[in-house]
C-alpha cells in the first residue's frame, strides 16, 4: 500500500517540544501523548486530572492550536510543533508576562490547572491583544479550576499588558501583614515546575494499582495469588492486609478507627480497596481489574440512611447497632418553652447530597527507602498524621518514617485522609524498591472521602419583635461505610446550628448513620454548609411570616460580644457578625431596588431576579480539643533567616500568610530570608490544614516565635524588646538607634542547625471541653460572615444563574487582602456549585463529566468586603476564614430563589429539574 | 497492535479489510479506554486528505469526515449552518472542538451527540465508503440507537453531505446543559426554517436531541407550523403534547423525564423563535 504508515508496537518518531526537536522511540499504539510527554520527556508540566478531556489540565498547543494531551495519540504528533506551558512561560515574552500577571493577581492557588489556564491564555493571547472576557471565557473554559473561583484568573489574563515579566529574584524582606503579597511558592506555580503527588517519581518506577469492589457490598475471596504473580513476570508483588506489619485500620479519632487498608473478608462499599498489585508501568498501564484472580459475592446493601436505620438490616460496621456510629448535642434553655413562647414558629425538613470535592489533582505519592528509613512523598493536608497513621499500620517507629509533602493540588478536607500512602509504604516495604501510585479519576471519586447527605429537621420560633425564642434542629448524616471525620461532623454541627445569633432557648441533635457508601469526611465547613443552607432558608420563611425585611431580621437577631451562644460561651470583644451584616446594608438596598427594576422590565417574562442573604459562623480550629502548631526559625551567621514552616499550603497561602505574621513579630527590615517547607524530619507540626485554623494557630506559633528570635537578639543588643531591628550584611542593630549597638552574626557561635539564634514556639488554642449538655468553650475563635446573592431565575426551564454575590467577611485582622479574596471567590464558587448542580450519586457520576463543578462561565460577579473586628486571641487579630467563605453561598442563593419565585427549594442541589418541579408544584398549589 | 495511518483514501478503504477501531479527534476513544484493552488495530483517519475539509459542488457541501468543529465554526456556510455551527460550539470545548471530528460524533451515537440535531434539520446524508461501494444514507437511517450505526465493519464514514439549501434559510440550535461548558446536554433543538416574501414559513425542519435514543425529527410539529405567518409565531407558539411525537425521554443524572418532556417544548419555542427572527432580519 502506497501513502501509508503501519505502526506495529514500538515506533520511533520526531516532533518540535518548546522550541527543540525531540525524539521518542518505542511509542505503543494509542499511546496518549500526555503520557509520552510526562514520562519519556519529563515535561511534567503537563497534569493530567481526568483522562477524559474533562479538566483541560493537560492542555498544550499544537501547531498554534490547543488540545488535550490525555486525547491525543503521540502517534498523531509526528514532525509537528508542540507548546507547553514552561515552553510558552520560558521561552516567550507574552508567555513571562503572563505568568508574571497571574503571580500579581492571586491567579494560582494550589496551581494544578495553571499549566492548562497558561497554555489556553497564551494561545488566546497571541492572536487577541486586547479580549473581552467573554472571550477569556470561551478560551478558557475547557479547563477546571476547584480552587480560585475564576475570577482571578480572568483578571490575570486581562492584565497581561500592565504586568511585568516573572522573574524568579530572592524576594528580600518578609511582607509585611496588610500586604497583598504574592504566593512566595507561586512562582514554581505560574512556570509549570512545581510538583505535585504524581510529579515526583522517576520514569519507569514500579507502580502500585489497587484492586477494588465493584459491588457496594461484597465477600471476596482470592485465587492463586502466588500463580498470579508466578505467570506475570512484570508483577513484583501482591499486596492484601496479610502484608500489613501493623493495624490494618486507620482514621481519625480514637475509638473511630475503623478503616481497614485492604479489607478483610467483606467489601463494604463501591471502591473499597481489597489488594493491590506491584508492578512494571507496561503492565499496570494495561492491567484490566476483571483478570484479578477474585471471586466476588455480592451481598444486600444499604445505601439510605432510613433503610441504614432499620430494624433487621446487617450492620455495615460490626457493633455499630441500627447503624448510628455517633451523636451530637447541645442544649442550652428550654427549646420547648421557647418555641411555645414564639409569636411564630416555621418549620421544614431539608436533604443535601453527597459532594465530592473534584480537586483537579487525583491522589498521588510516591515511595522509596533512603538507607532504613522509609520516605514518602505525597499529596496531604497533614503531614504529621499520616505519619502517625502509617506508624501503626507498619509498625515502624517514628525514626523509620519521613512524610515529606508534595504541593497539593486542591484537596478542601479530602486529603486529610489517607489514600494512597498505605499503599505506596507496603509496596516498597515488600519489594524494597521505589513505588508510585496516581488514583485515576474514578478512583479518586469512589474511594476518597465526600460531604455528608444530610436529612435536617428544623424549627424555629419569634416572638411579636422578630427575635428569636427557640430552635429545634435534628439532624442525620451519611457518613458511609467508616467513620472517617464522621464524628467530627456531628459534634461540630450542633455548636453551629443556631447560626451566628442570639437564641436563648437551644436542642440540638445530631447522628451519623452508616451506610455501604464511600465514606463521607471532611469537607470545607465540616457539615456546617450543610446546617446553616436550612437554618437561613427557614428564617427567610420566618421573616417574610412576620413580615420583616430579612436582613434587619438578621441584624435584630445577630450575635454580639457579651451575648451567650448556644453553647454558653461568651465573647467579650471580637464578634463580627453585625458588622458583617451591616456592611451588606448598603448593597442590599441597591439589589433590592435593581432586582424590582430588573422585574418590572421584564414583566411577564419567564426571567425573573431576586436577591437573598445569609450569614455564617465558624469556630476555627479543633472542636474542643487540643490542636497545637509548632513554628521553628533561626539566623544563620551570613545573616539570613530560616524559617521553618510546616502548615502544609494546599493553595490557601499558608506559605505567604505564616511568614507575613512571622516577619512582622520579628520586626527585622529587610532580612534575607528562606522558607524551610513542611517535612517531618525537618519541620516542626503546624498541625492539619484543616478547621480554618493555619492563619489563627500557625499564625499564633509563628507571631511567638518571631518574637522569641526577636526578645534573643533585642536582649544580646541590649535595646527594648520594642524596637525594630535592622540588619546590613551580617550587622543587626536597632533601627532606631543604629549606632548606639551592633551586634555582628559572623562572630557569633553556630549550633548543629548553623544558626546563631534559634527559636521554637508553639501555640494551641485554649478551649474548654463540653459537659453533657455541650456548654463549655467548643473554640477560642470564631470568624463571622454574610453574603448576599443576585439570582435570576428561568422560570420555564428551571435554571437558575447567580448575578452577583456580595461576601463580607470578619477576618479579624486582614494579613493578606489578596489571598482572602482568593479564598472568598474560590469558596462562593464550590458553594454555588452545592447550592446548583453537584451532586455524587455512587457508580453513576464518577467523573467530572457527570458530576458537574462550575466552570469559568458559570461564575458570578463577587464582591468582597472584608471586615476586621479584632479577635484577642488571633495574631495581630486575625481569625481564620478558609471554611466560612462557603458556608452561607448556599442559602443566599436559595434565598434568592425564594426572592424571585416565593418558592423555598429544600432539597440541595437545586438542579433545573427540581427547580422547575418546584414553580410547577407551588402554581398547583394555588 | 498496529496503528495504521492511511493518508489516502484508498489506502484508508484498504486498511479496512481487516476489522479495526477506526480513530480520528479520538475525544471519545479515549474516554472508552478506562474499562477495556487498547484494539490490536487501529485505522487512524485524522490525516486521510480525502476525509479531511469543506468542499461546495452543485449538489451541496461536502464535509469531509475527519473535519473537526473548528473547521466548521471557521468555514463561510451560508445561514442555514448557524444552528450546526452553534453545536459545534457547544462540543464540549475548544480543546475539544480542535480535534473531535463531525463523523466520529456521528458514529459514537451518543443520545446526545450536538451535532446530529442540526444535522437532521439539514437533511443530511452519511457517505459511506468501503473498498468496493460508497453509498449514501440519511443520518436519520444511519443512526440506529444509541451507539449503534449502520457500519460495516470495513466500512468508513468518509463524508457528511449537505444538500443545497434555499437562500432565504435560516437555522438556529439550543443546547439546555446545568453548566456553561464541558456539559452534556439535557436536552436539545435544532431548527432550519424559510419565510416567504409573504411573511409565511415556507420551510421549518426540527430535530430534539437527548430525549429519545436517537435525536429525532419533530414532523408533526413542523407540518402544524408550515404556512403560518411567522410574526405570529414570536408571540405565541402552541406546542401540545401530541405535537412532539416520538420523544421517549428518560430519567437519569441530568434530569426527569418529567423535567425533559417540558423544557423541550420551551426550547422548541425559544429556538424556532430565534431562528424566525434572524429571517426577519436577513429580508
Amino acid at each position: 500500500m502506497s501513502n501509508q504508515n503501519e505502526y506495529y508496537s514500538g515506533v520511533d518518531l520526531g516532533f518540535t517540544l518548546n522550541n527543540s526537536e525531540v525524539f521518542v522511540t518505542n511509542v505503543q499504539p494509542a499511546e496518549r501523548l500526555s503520557e509520552s510527554l510526562r514520562e519519556r520527556l519529563l515535561v511534567r508540566d503537563v497534569k493530567v486530572g481526568c483522562n477524559a478531556g474533562d479538566c483541560g489540565a493537560c492542555s498544550v498547543i499544537i501547531d498554534g492550536e490547543i488540545v488535550c494531551a490525555c486525547l491525543t495519540p503521540t502517534l498523531q504528533v509526528e514532525g509537528k510543533s508542540i507548546l507547553t506551558a514552561q515552553g510558552i512561560v520560558n521561552d516567550t515574552q507574552l508567555g513571562r508576562r503572563l505568568a508574571g500577571s497571574f503571580q500579581k493577581h492571586g491567579a494560582s492557588q494550589c496551581g494544578i490547572c495553571t499549566p492548562g489556564m497558561v497554555v489556553s491564555a497564551y494561545r488566546l493571547l497571541k492572536t487577541e491583544k486586547d479580549p473581552t472576557v467573554e472571550m477569556v471565557s470561551d478560551y478558557l473554559g475547557g479547563v477546571l479550576c476547584r480552587c480560585t473561583g475564576y475570577q482571578k484568573i480572568i483578571d490575570g489574563v486581562l492584565g497581561v499588558n500592565g504586568s511585568d515579566p516573572e522573574t524568579r529574584n530572592q524576594i528580600s524582606g518578609f511582607p509585611t501583614i496588610g500586604e497583598s503579597a504574592r504566593h512566595l511558592d507561586g512562582n514554581d506555580k505560574v512556570t509549570g515546575l512545581m510538583k505535585y503527588g504524581d510529579d515526583v517519581a522517576p520514569p519507569y518506577t514500579l507502580m502500585v494499582k489497587v484492586i477494588r469492589s465493584p459491588y457496594n457490598r461484597a465477600a471476596f475471596h482470592f485465587g492463586d495469588l502466588d500463580g498470579f504473580v508466578e505467570d506475570n513476570p512484570e508483577v513484583e508483588a501482591i499486596l492484601t492486609h496479610g502484608d500489613i506489619p501493623g493495624i490494618n485500620n486507620f482514621g481519625i479519632f480514637p475509638g473511630f478507627i475503623d478503616q481497614p487498608v485492604f479489607a478483610v473478608e467483606e467489601a463494604r462499599f463501591k471502591g473499597e480497596a481489597v489488594a493491590a498489585i506491584v508492578g512494571f508501568p507496561e503492565f499496570i498501564n494495561s492491567f484490566l481489574e476483571e483478570e484479578f484472580p477474585i471471586t466476588w459475592t455480592e451481598l444486600p446493601s444499604v445505601l439510605e440512611m432510613e433503610d441504614a436505620e432499620k430494624e433487621g438490616i446487617h450492620q455495615v460496621l460490626p457493633g455499630r447497632d441500627r447503624n448510628v456510629l455517633c451523636g451530637g448535642f447541645v442544649k442550652r434553655g428550654d427549646f420547648q418553652k421557647g418555641l411555645q413562647n414564639s409569636e411564630c414558629v416555621s418549620e421544614g425538613e431539608f436533604t443535601t447530597s453527597f459532594v465530592e470535592h473534584a480537586y483537579i489533582e487525583p491522589e498521588a505519592g510516591y515511595s522509596f527507602m533512603d538507607g532504613d528509613q522509609l520516605v514518602i512523598q505525597a499529596c496531604t493536608q497533614s503531614t504529621f498524621m499520616d505519619k502517625e497513621s502509617l506508624q501503626e499500620i507498619l509498625n515502624l517507629d517514628h525514626s523509620q518514617i519521613r512524610v515529606v509533602p508534595t504541593a497539593v493540588g486542591g484537596a478542601f478536607g479530602s486529603k486529610l485522609d489517607l489514600s494512597v500512602q498505605p499503599y505506596l509504604a507496603l509496596a516498597t516495604m515488600k519489594t524494597g524498591q521505589p513505588a508510585r501510585l496516581a488514583y485515576t479519576r474514578r478512583e479518586s471519586f469512589l474511594s476518597t472521602t465526600k460531604r455528608h447527605p444530610a436529612k435536617l429537621s428544623i424549627k424555629v420560633g419569634v416572638n411579636d419583635e422578630g427575635l428569636i425564642q427557640g430552635i429545634h434542629f435534628q439532624g442525620k448524616f451519611n457518613t458511609g461505610a467508616f467513620s472517617s471525620w464522621g464524628p467530627a461532623v456531628i459534634s461540630r454541627v450542633p455548636i453551629h446550628a443556631t447560626g451566628p445569633y442570639f437564641v436563648p432557648n437551644y436542642l440540638a441533635e445530631t447522628k451519623a448513620i452508616l451506610t455501604n457508601s464511600s465514606p463521607s469526611g471532611a469537607f470545607r465547613g465540616f457539615g456546617v454548609p450543610q446546617a446553616t443552607a436550612a437554618l437561613e432558608t427557614l428564617l427567610d420563611d420566618l421573616a417574610q411570616k412576620i413580615g420583616m425585611d430579612p436582613l434587619e431580621f438578621r441584624i435584630k437577631n445577630a450575635l454580639d460580644d457579651g451575648l451567650p451562644n448556644g453553647c454558653g460561651q461568651i465573647f467579650e470583644s471580637g464578634v463580627g457578625i453585625k458588622p458583617c451584616l451591616e456592611a451588606l446594608r448598603p448593597y442590599w438596598t441597591e439589589e433590592k431596588k435593581r432586582v424590582r427594576e430588573f422585574n418590572a422590565a421584564h414583566k411577564n417574562h419567564h426571567l425573573v431576579r431576586g436577591v437573598g442573604v445569609a450569614s455564617g459562623w465558624y469556630g476555627c480550629g479543633n472542636t474542643a480539643l487540643s490542636n497545637p502548631s509548632t513554628i521553628k526559625a533561626g539566623i544563620k551567621s551570613d545573616g539570613t533567616v530560616f524559617l521553618h514552616q510546616g502548615a502544609i499550603d494546599i493553595g490557601q497561602g499558608s506559605n505567604t500568610v505564616i511568614p507575613q505574621i512571622f516577619g512582622e513579630a520579628l520586626g527585622m527590615e529587610k532580612v534575607p530570608f528562606e522558607l524551610i517547607y513542611a517535612d517531618t524530619d525537618l519541620t516542626p507540626d503546624a498541625g492539619k490544614t484543616s478547621g480554618s485554623r493555619q492563619t489563627f494557630v500557625s499564625g499564633n506559633a509563628a507571631r511567638l516565635c518571631g518574637m522569641a528570635l526577636k526578645q534573643q537578639i533585642t536582649r544580646q543588643l541590649n535595646v527594648s524588646e520594642d524596637s525594630s531591628l535592622k540588619i546590613e550584611g551580617t550587622i543587626v542593630s536597632a533601627a532606631e538607634e543604629p549606632n548606639e549597638s551592633t551586634l555582628d552574626l559572623a562572630t557569633l557561635p553556630s549550633d548543629g542547625d548553623g544558626f546563631v539564634f534559634k527559636a521554637m514556639e508553639t501555640y494551641d488554642p485554649p478551649t474548654i471541653t463540653l459537659d453533657e449538655n455541650g456548654q463549655g468553650e467548643p473554640y477560642a475563635q470564631y470568624g463571622y460572615t454574610a453574603q448576599l446573592a443576585v439570582v435570576e431565575v428561568d422560570q420555564k426551564l428551571g435554571k437558575v444563574r447567580v448575578v452577583r454575590v456580595v461576601a463580607a467577611h470578619d477576618v479579624g485582622k486582614a494579613i493578606n487582602p489578596m489571598l482572602i479574596e482568593g479564598q472568598v471567590h474560590g469558596g462562593v464558587v464550590q458553594g454555588l456549585g452545592m447550592a446548583l448542580m453537584e451532586e455524587f450519586i455512587p457508580g453513576k457520576t464518577d467523573n467530572l463529566h457527570d458530576y458537574l463543578i462550575p466552570t469559568i462561565g458559570d461564575i458570578p460577579e463577587i464582591n468582597t468586603i472584608i471586615v476586621e473586628v479584632p479577635d484577642p486571641s488571633g495574631p495581630f487579630g486575625a481569625k481564620g476564614l478558609g471554611e466560612h467563605v462557603l458556608i452561607p453561598t448556599p442559602p443566599a442563593i436559595l434565598n434568592g430563589i425564594f426572592d424571585a419565585t416565593g418558592v423555598q427549594i429544600r432539597k440541595l442541589p437545586a438542579s433545573p429539574d427540581r427547580v422547575l418541579k418546584a414553580l410547577v408544584d407551588s402554581e398547583n398549589d394555588l | 497492535m498496529v496503528h495504521i495511518f492511511p493518508e489516502n483514501l484508498s489506502s484508508a478503504l484498504a486498511s479496512m479489510e481487516i476489522p479495526a477501531k477506526v480513530i480520528a479527534g479520538c475525544t471519545d476513544f479515549y474516554p472508552s479506554l478506562e474499562n477495556g484493552h487498547v484494539p490490536d488495530r487501529i485505522v487512524d483517519v485524522s490525516k486521510v486528505d480525502e476525509m479531511v475539509g469543506i468542499t461546495k459542488t452543485t449538489p451541496g457541501w461536502r464535509i469531509g469526515g475527519s473535519t473537526t468543529w473548528t473547521k466548521i465554526i471557521d468555514y463561510p456556510f451560508p445561514p442555514a449552518f448557524d444552528g450546526l455551527k452553534a453545536a459545534a460550539r457547544e462540543v464540549g470545548s475548544i480543546q475539544i472542538q480542535n480535534t473531535g471530528t463531525i463523523a466520529g460524533n456521528i458514529c459514537n451515537a451518543s443520545p446526545a451527540a450536538d451535532g446530529i440535531p442540526p444535522l437532521l434539520t439539514l437533511d443530511a446524508m452519511v457517505e459511506v465508503q468501503s473498498a468496493d461501494s460508497t453509498r449514501l444514507v440519511n443520518v436519520e437511517d444511519f443512526v440506529l440507537g444509541p451507539r449503534k450505526v449502520d457500519l460495516g465493519t470495513n466500512e468508513l464514514v468518509t463524508a457528511i453531505w449537505v444538500p443545497e439549501t434555499r437562500n432565504n434559510t435560516t437555522s438556529s440550535f439550543l443546547k439546555l446543559g446545568s453548566r456553561k461548558y464541558l456539559v452534556i446536554s439535557i436536552a436539545m433543538v435544532a431548527v432550519t426554517l424559510s419565510i416567504s416574501p409573504q411573511g409565511l414559513i415556507e420551510f421549518l425542519n426540527i430535530a430534539v436531541g437527548s430525549c429519545s435514543p436517537v435525536a429525532r425529527r419533530m414532523p408533526v410539529l413542523e407540518k402544524k407550523l408550515t404556512g403560518l405567518r411567522a410574526e405570529d409565531l414570536l408571540d405565541d407558539i402552541r406546542i401540545e403534547v401530541g405535537d412532539l411525537t416520538g420523544l421517549t425521554p428518560i430519567t437519569d443524572i441530568r434530569g426527569t423525564s418529567e423535567y425533559r418532556q417540558s423544557a423541550v417544548r420551551e426550547l422548541c419555542q425559544s429556538t424556532i423563535r430565534d431562528a424566525i427572527v434572524k429571517s426577519l432580519e436577513i429580508t
